[in-house]
């Protein structure tokens, strides 16, 4: 298993040219896991990739690195801390840097003497591949499937440059990856949005939030998605209401600030009792904060975001997989229960790429009900009070029913009402949905030794991160568990209890500041937290974090 | 499909209110269309006028103050086979809905706005709304605009907006015209409707839109955008009255004809294998 930062300035091609070696990684049989650290800015500063590669299923980024490569000296004054003693930095002649492990290899005059200098990152690849031992072929492949053809040749004869300029450092036995996709978390959810028939997503361009977008604005019309970029995330999420309420899977995507401004429309959906999926990709805050970097702290938020009381259902996206499963299951439980569903994911998942089992859209949850029998002549009630507490949904002009949804408190039929004992019967009503989720939630995964002493306890992206931090502590001596959540709210409390009564510490660990999943935890379970791990400098909890965490507090506690 | 009588019910309105006759008005213009009450959806966000889509036997929308209209354009869009009507009023669309406002005539989806305009806060009980005449600075009334006064007309014209008109409530002949000629307009509409109230606009009352309105003539001719301009920015002793401005551009619908075709998106499946040829594209 080998980690390889590729880094430069916003400008410098560098997610060209990782977008490209990953594709050559997965056809030359690896699997991958990459993330994407850049700052907030069209050209300039500094922006890497780091592309972690082996021949196991890989689920979170490592901080340890086996090569550099860097197009500029920033680059290696960033990371030369993080790689190995063993590891090289490949550059260009033309920099200037002083360590025992820099290959300065005429990458440009290579480029030049081809006939076009655009072609450096390509003979820069054909370096690290040879670096890596592995063969051309799969490379010369991936060019002619991705570049313009008029570019090809060109390319090619790049890549055989820099393969000569090296001799092999590393080897790795391939596997098979050729069931294996590669994608980023963000197209994960919107593929299956796609595949639980969406209909409508409107959204304000947000980062991390915005390339779910870009993959809707690609593919929405092959997909019969209308696609509206709205003025505002006010816009965004009272259209997706509307086309709702019209009988159209709706989703919107947004980061912290623009689910700040959604808030109010997000009860209008509780009362009204209409389906809706909002997704939050998150990133640090409050406000501004950091927007290309992440965070896990809108949990809190999220929760009890919206005036008054309403129910609503949250699920922390833990990986790429849950990302399009869990994104079907949210259309299937908004339309069966008639309340919002929150996908919580972050900028880590949306912008890394990994590669993973095909996705299959045979295995998503969906929920098609019967539909009601209206005596005929009888006036549809929207709200009508029924023996299970989901009143029967219907939508306009599809029937001779008239449908009427309203965001004051209403009667059975969606007629405004000051009727003291109505309004205990709507909020009954709709609270009673907390109770029904209960049968539809999951656990949280458990991981680890089965009776272990020490439990982590994690939500959303950093799963990946705690399970391989498990399996190294257990390696050691075999004490750790870990319980990572996918639904966060209503709070699946089962597994939690029945692990809380035989460790001896539980440690939260999460990406924000102040700890809002141990809270949610003593609120819902009664279950206090001994120790945390938290991070909040707006980059991802590595293993390496974790492991430096439980490390620390077994010497300093 | 059999046509059904659309029928009103009790309101909770004032006395007098302007909102009356509009609401008689609409109920009259929607049944002497060929449209059942199942097709048509009422939309409105909050406040007094914001009401009528509750008195009303149509579908209905009750949405979010100043909210009426992004989500009356995403139903029209998932549903093209619905007449979208919106009814609000001069707050919820200029003020708390401004933004939207502007945005929706950019978009230009195929429904209808019609705005209830007291140039007050009625429901809150007598505030300025951004319609309110100026104050005059020698005799501040409760109900005039230390800011200036919002030009919804010459704003609507300005931003690209294809039928842009007036009405009073006054005079239901006339605004029974203009309802029918903006439901049938394809794309935007914007119908302003002076009204009354009683309550609380102790300025701009009944016998005062009145004595001023004036219906346009017919050599007045409503595809001339700069006279159209100049026609909305008349609102003093002589209130002009009808359609200002009308024009045809693509609607949002038009512009994609890649998307939409006779069959409501609502209407269209989802194709798996699309989906799962997508996924494999990333293999």
């Amino acid at each position: 298993m080998y980690n390889l930062l590729l880094g430069g300035a916003a400008g410098d091609g560098i997610e060209t040219m990782s977008a490209l070696l990953e594709k050559i990684l997965k056809q030359s049989g690896c699997h991958l896991f990459t993330i994407r650290d850049f700052m907030s800015r069209v050209r300039g500063g500094h922006n890497f990739t780091q592309i972690r590669f082996g021949n196991t299923p890989l689920a979170a980024h490592r901080d340890t690195l086996d090569g550099l490569f860097a197009i500029d000296e920033t680059t290696y004054k960033e990371h030369c801390h993080q790689l190995s003693s063993n590891g090289f930095i490949l550059c260009d002649d033309s920099l200037i840097i002083d360590d025992d492990r820099v290959m300065r290899l005429p990458l440009k005059e290579a480029a030049k003497k081809i006939g076009n200098p655009k072609v450096v990152s390509s003979v820069a690849i054909g370096s690290l591949l040879k670096l890596f031992d592995f063969s051309l072929t799969p490379a010369a492949d991936i060019f002619k499937t991705n570049l313009r053809a008029d570019l090809v040749a060109v390319n090619l004869s790049a890549l055989e440059k820099g393969y000569n300029l090296v001799k092999p450092r590393f080897n790795l036995d391939p596997v098979q990856t050729s069931d294996q996709i590669l994608l980023s978390g963000n197209t994960a959810i919107g593929l299956g949005a796609l595949a639980s028939g969406l209909k409508f997503y409107s959204a304000y361009p947000m980062s991390p939030s915005t390339t779910l977008l870009d993959f809707f604005n690609a593919h929405g019309n092959k997909m019969n998605v209308a696609v509206e970029q709205a003025e505002d995330e006010i816009a965004a999420i009272n259209m997706a209401i509307g086309a709702s309420y019209a009988g159209a899977p709706a989703m919107t995507g947004t980061s912290g600030g623009g689910f700040s401004l959604m808030v109010e429309a997000l009860g209008f959906t509780g009362i009204a009792e209409i389906p809706l999926v909002v997704v939050d990709v998150q990133r640090p805050g409050p406000a501004t904060g950091f927007p290309t970097r992440t965070e896990q702290s809108d949990l809190n938020f999220v929760i009890s975001a919206s005036q008054g009381e309403f129910p609503r259902m949250v699920i922390a996206l833990r990986d790429h997989a849950d990302c399009f499963y869990q994104t079907a299951r949210s259309f299937a439980l908004a339309k069966k229960y008639q309340l919002p569903v929150i996908l919580l994911s972050d900028q880590y998942l949306a912008d890394s790429t990994t590669t993973l089992p095909i996705l299959n859209t045979n295995d998503i949850v969906t929920y098609s009900p019967e539909p009601d029998a209206l005596p005929e002549k009888e006036r549809y009630r929207r709200y009508a009070l029924t023996a299970s507490g989901i009143s029967p949904l219907r939508i306009p002009g599809k029937t001779e029913a008239l449908v009427r949804v309203d965001s004051d408190e209403h009667d059975e039929f969606g007629q405004i009402t000051e009727s003291a004992s109505l309004r205990n019967q709507m909020v009954e009503k709709r609270m009673h949905k907390l109770d029904l989720l209960k049968d539809e939630l999951i656990e949280p995964e458990f991981y680890g030794y089965e009776h272990c002493q020490s439990l982590l306890l994690g939500f959303g992206s950093t799963s990946g991160a705690i399970k391989e931090a498990v399996d190294i502590l257990n390696a050691d001596v075999e004490n750790y568990g870990a319980l990572l959540f996918g639904d966060i709210y209503p709070l699946p409390i089962n597994q939690l209890k029945y692990y809380a009564a035989q460790v001896v510490e539980i440690i939260n660990v999460e990406q924000n500041a102040t700890g809002q999943l141990a809270a949610l935890i003593r609120q819902e379970a009664l279950i206090c937290c001994n120790n945390s791990i938290l991070k909040y400098d707006g980059r991802q909890l590595s293993v390496d974090d974790i492991l430096s965490g439980i490390k620390n507090m077994k010497g300093g506690f | 499909m059999k046509k059904a009588e659309f029928t009103t019910s009790e309101t909770a309105w004032c006395p007098g209110c302007g909102n009356f006759s509009i609401l008689e008005t609409l109920t009259g213009v929607l049944n002497e269309m060929e449209t059942p009450p199942s097709q048509i959806v009422l939309v409105g966000g909050i406040g007094q006028a914001a009401k009528t889509n509750q008195y009303i036997s149509a579908n209905g929308f009750s949405g979010l103050h100043g909210r009426a209209l992004p989500a009356a354009a995403a139903i029209k869009i998932v549903n093209d086979d619905l007449t979208v009507i919106v009814n609000t009023g001069d707050g919820d669309s200029y003020g708390e809905g401004g933004n939207h406002f502007i945005h929706n005539i950019r978009r230009n989806v195929d429904i209808t706005h019609f705005v209830h305009d007291n140039q007050i806060y009625g429901l809150t009980k007598g505030q300025p709304s951004p319609t309110s005449d100026p104050c005059d600075l020698d005799h501040i009334t409760d109900a005039c605009n230390m800011s200036a006064s919002f030009n919804p007309l010459l704003i609507a014209i300005a931003t690209g907006a294809t039928f842009v008109a007036r009405a009073f409530s006054g005079d239901q002949e006339h605004l029974a015209k203009i309802m029918h000629a903006a439901i049938n307009h394809k794309g935007y509409a914007l119908v302003d409707i002076l009204q009354p109230c009683v309550s609380f606009n102790k300025k701009n009352t009944f016998a005062y839109y009145k004595k001023r309105v004036k219906p346009l003539d017919d050599t007045y001719d409503p595809t001339n955008k700069l006279a159209a301009m100049e026609k909305a920015m008349e609102f003093g002793d002589t209130i002009p009255i009808g359609i200002l401005y009308q024009n045809q551009l693509l609607t949002y619908k038009e512009k994609r004809p890649e998307l939409f075709d006779a069959k409501p998106l609502i209407d269209k499946q989802v194709q798996l294998e699309d989906v799962q040829a997508l996924i494999k594209s990333y293999l």
